[in-house]
């Protein structure tokens, strides 16, 4: 553990990437395998299954370093991090100790079957030989998330340093569904043809947001424009008659969306089909909101798959016939698209969806504000001789959404945020004016600059009306350009609609409270975009 | 029922039987004044009265003042309250005063830290019936190192930099903690050099004849890159300004209390943070309150109402008082 610590340490010191790469690559090259493995999976946002509840980690905290149960409460949200607060409440350790974070992490397995009793002494035991950065992270095993500013790609290029290997390779090699347990630092990354999984998807390719106007990317001609559908990127599968559903949080979705089963009747092995999926109505995609119950699920009831009925929005092909298509041009991977799913049923899962003609940038621009009766978010522009590239990179593919909708409401409550965000209020809650009442419509905590919530929070300290738990009420002063892509109808709000990706524009120093908007203009846009 | 011996008021602490005030936060006729920090020294006052190592630095920061110093100790009468300062360790002449007025005694602590830091006269707990307390730090999960541990770390750190080929730029505020850390820099390690400000505040404290290591004042037309393996003295507003690029690769650290918590250190994207504060600690404020025997307990700036639940809890009379003090470590 003292090596994970010092690593850790080392790459939450510096704010600077190469600093960080070189650490993690001396840790590849220094290792034991098992922990160089448990480290990938914990930096890619796995652990450990759960072997006690973070309820009871708080007890027994509380108990140990001889504070009431409260009081550990009332400062969890100060340090914003809950293994953190564990850390620091904790008296000093007794003992020392310097297992690996293999033999840390097999503690915490064999917690799981362990009987309810012992598990309490196993805890406090741990707590009392790890040092403080050492307790904060074996805490963080149990809570998970360990977000230390290491990304995906970082660490692949960190392993890249490590091993010799490309990076394109291995961003492939860590894709799927392996696991510490079903796999080893060999077969994972040094062996040269990695034992074949089944299941493992490719790295997705992931578009850059277009600011400039389109005509800044050259001749019209060498670009493909598409809806850019909004739903949820996935991957289908398969191979050797078995299907299999990623989605770009790599997350194997394969049970939550039968619908796909069926694929394997209509397209052979070896296929890979890169898309959206999307909720659908038999002749457009039905609005986000009506996907949202399936995502949540893991298994469907028969009821909401006749609600919400899935499909794929099929846009790239990567494997074919059980070859790697990635660096076949965009224009011939779509015209073997094409082929492919052209005799595809009508009741298929899978559908291609159209390519949009265009001449001119202008004439582009006058599609893209079609978007919303479409229910896209706006185009896709794809270069037509481009490869699949992995990860998000500058240049080939772009999304160029439409302005989205905006409404100028109150805020009325305020939350503290975590992490980077504790003990600065950034989760606020929004309202508009239905006669003299402010209706709560909208939570939002993104789109301020830091030095703008520093000021919110200063004046949230001071101007706090009431307090419920972590969260306060304000005075219904300030005035915030709430920014989202789609309105809908809800039941579930008391105001009766549900927005899109709400987040806060501007703040309106030059309006007062009065001068938000109703609900009245709410149900107008929902009239007209709903 | 006695009447109470201080008061708080829109514009501070007040003292009826005394008619003055404690480090009011708006113009008074007679301010009693524990350290020179903006929040507790405000201009505007018709009178001060501050200790003799506390009063420099005042005079430096509001101009031309009525004022009067007072040793550590000395007792005063005020009208029919009798006063007097007492170390309160949070930075060179700061103090907390005591004020006793028909056999009632109150301390008003100002800001204070119950560990020695070397260059601060130590804190002194003062027996009284009631205390007026800060808990800036008043949360379990702020327990500070030892100042050892702290320094040898940021020793350690600047001769990594120099070795490197880097400065060290160190962000601290430029009245007391910028001293602290100067008297535990190892100078041997290379040359110091310090921002205008902390530069400014040095200069008095040497006159008042505390020691601390030599140091170069970073000038505009000077050679900033030219002092190899420097390690710079700045405010921390000054580290993320046009003024720190002149020093060329640098790596950044800050030193506060707030340094403790993972996400603050991250927000202020700093390379290095170091757990040094002048405020007291959370078992330093259960120290300090327990060494002063008083009953009553009134909690100021800080986790306030957290900090006065827990206390009632422990037995404590403990209320919670709203002030405006807020300043060089209150945020953030």
């Amino acid at each position: 553990m003292k090596r994970f610590a010092a690593l850790f340490t080392a790459i939450d010191q510096t704010t600077k990437t190469t600093a960080k790469t070189k650490a993690l690559a001396d840790y590849f090259t220094q290792a034991p395998d098992s922990d160089k493995l448990w480290c990938i999976a914990l930096f890619l946002g796995r652990r450990p299954k759960r072997a006690v509840t973070t309820t009871a980690l708080r007890e027994w905290a509380a108990e140990r370093a001889g504070i009431p149960l409260w009081l550990l409460e009332e400062s969890y949200p100060i340090v914003g991090d809950l293994a953190e607060t564990l850390a620091l409440i904790l008296p000093p350790p007794q003992q020392t100790s310097d297992h690996s974070l293999t033999h840390w992490i097999d503690v915490l397995r064999a917690l799981h079957d362990a009987p309810q009793d012992d598990r309490k002494p196993r805890i406090l035991e741990a707590w009392d030989q790890l040092d403080a950065t050492e307790r904060f992270l074996f805490n963080k095993l149990i809570t998970g998330g360990f977000r230390i500013g290491v990304s995906r790609k970082l660490m692949t290029r960190a392993l890249a340093q490590a091993t010799g290997q490309e990076e394109a390779t291995l961003a492939h090699k860590l894709m799927g569904g392996w696991t510490p347990e079903s796999t080893s630092f060999h077969a994972l990354i040094e062996a040269e043809n990695p034992a074949a999984d089944q299941s493992r998807p490719y790295p997705f390719y992931l578009a850059h947001q277009l600011d400039d106007t389109p005509d800044t990317l050259g001749d019209p001609a060498d670009w493909q424009a598409e809806w850019k559908w909004d739903g949820i990127r996935g991957q289908l599968i398969l191979r050797d008659n078995a299907h299999h559903v990623w989605s770009r949080g790599e997350e194997l979705m394969t049970d939550r969306f039968p619908e796909f089963a069926r694929a394997i009747d209509f397209l052979p092995p070896g296929t890979v089909l890169d898309g959206e999926i999307v909720a659908w109505d038999g002749a457009q995609p039905l609005p986000f909101n009506t996907l949202q119950p399936r995502i949540g699920r893991k298994t469907v009831p028969k009821k909401l798959l006749r609600e919400a009925p899935v499909i794929l929005l099929a846009y790239d092909l990567l494997e074919h016939g059980g070859h790697d298509q990635r660096d076949v041009p965009l224009a011939d991977r779509r015209a073997a698209l094409t082929t492919l799913l052209a005799d595809l049923p009508e009741d298929a899962p899978i559908r291609l969806p159209p390519t949009l003609p265009f001449d001119t940038w202008n004439s582009l621009t006058d599609t893209r504000a079609k978007a919303r009766e479409m229910r896209a978010e706006g185009l896709m522009l794809k270069r037509c001789n481009s490869p699949y590239l992995s990860g998000r990179k500058k240049g080939d593919w772009w999304k160029w959404k439409l302005a989205p909708l905006t409404v100028d409401a109150v805020m009325i409550y305020a939350q503290q945020g975590h992490g980077r965000r504790a003990n600065l209020f950034t989760d606020f809650t929004f309202a508009v004016w239905q006669g003299n009442d402010l209706v709560p419509f909208a939570k939002a905590y993104s789109g301020l600059t830091d030095a703008e919530f520093e000021d919110i929070t200063r004046w949230v300290r001071k101007n706090t009306l009431q307090r419920f738990g972590p969260v306060r009420q304000v005075r219904p002063e300030h005035v915030f350009e709430i920014a989202f892509e789609g309105i809908q109808p809800s039941t579930r709000h008391k105001s009766g609609i549900a927005l899109r990706f709400p987040r806060m524009a501007r703040w309106r120093h030059d309006k007062t409270a009065q001068e938000a908007n109703t609900l009245d203009d709410l149900h107008a846009l929902l009239a007209a975009y709903g | 029922m006695t009447e109470p011996v201080l008061t708080f008021t829109d514009r501070g602490i007040y003292c009826p039987a005394g008619d003055f005030h404690i480090d009011p936060w708006r113009p008074v006729d007679r301010a009693l004044i524990t350290h020179g920090h903006a929040d507790h020294a405000r201009p505007g006052h018709g009178a001060y009265l501050a200790t003799t190592g506390a009063l420099p630095v005042i005079r430096h920061r509001l101009g031309q003042i009525n004022a009067e110093d007072i040793a550590y100790g000395t007792a005063r009468t005020i009208g029919g309250a009798r006063v007097s300062f007492h170390p309160a360790g949070h930075l060179p002449g700061s103090a907390q005063i005591r004020v006793e007025v028909g056999g009632q005694v109150w301390v008003a602590s100002g800001d204070y830290k119950t560990t020695p830091d070397g260059l601060s006269e130590p804190f002194e707990p003062v027996r009284c019936h009631a205390f007026i307390t800060e808990c800036t730090f008043g949360l379990p999960v702020f327990t500070w190192p030892s100042q050892d541990s702290v320094a040898a770390d940021i020793n350690a750190w600047w001769a990594d930099n120099a070795a490197q080929g880097r400065a060290s730029l160190l962000g601290a505020y430029s009245l007391g903690k910028a001293q602290r850390l100067l008297s535990v820099l190892d100078a041997q390690q290379g040359p110091i050099l310090t921002h205008g400000a902390v530069e400014a505040t040095n200069a008095i404290l040497r006159t008042q004849g505390y020691a601390l290591p030599d140091t170069i004042p970073v000038t505009p037309d000077m050679d900033a890159k030219a002092h190899k393996g420097a390690l710079i003295l700045a405010p921390p507003s000054a580290l993320t300004s046009a003024w720190a690029r002149r020093f060329g690769p640098a790596s950044t650290g800050f030193a506060s209390g707030w340094m403790r918590l993972r996400g603050i250190r991250r927000r202020r994207a700093m390379d290095r943070g170091f757990v040094v504060s002048d405020h007291a600690d959370w078992s330093g404020l259960h120290q300090a309150i327990k060494a002063t025997g008083a009953e009553k307990i009134f909690a100021t700036h800080g986790y306030t109402e957290i900090f006065a639940r827990w206390l009632k809890t422990y037995g404590y009379d403990a209320e919670v008082v709203p002030t405006e003090f807020g300043g060089e470590e209150e945020a953030s």
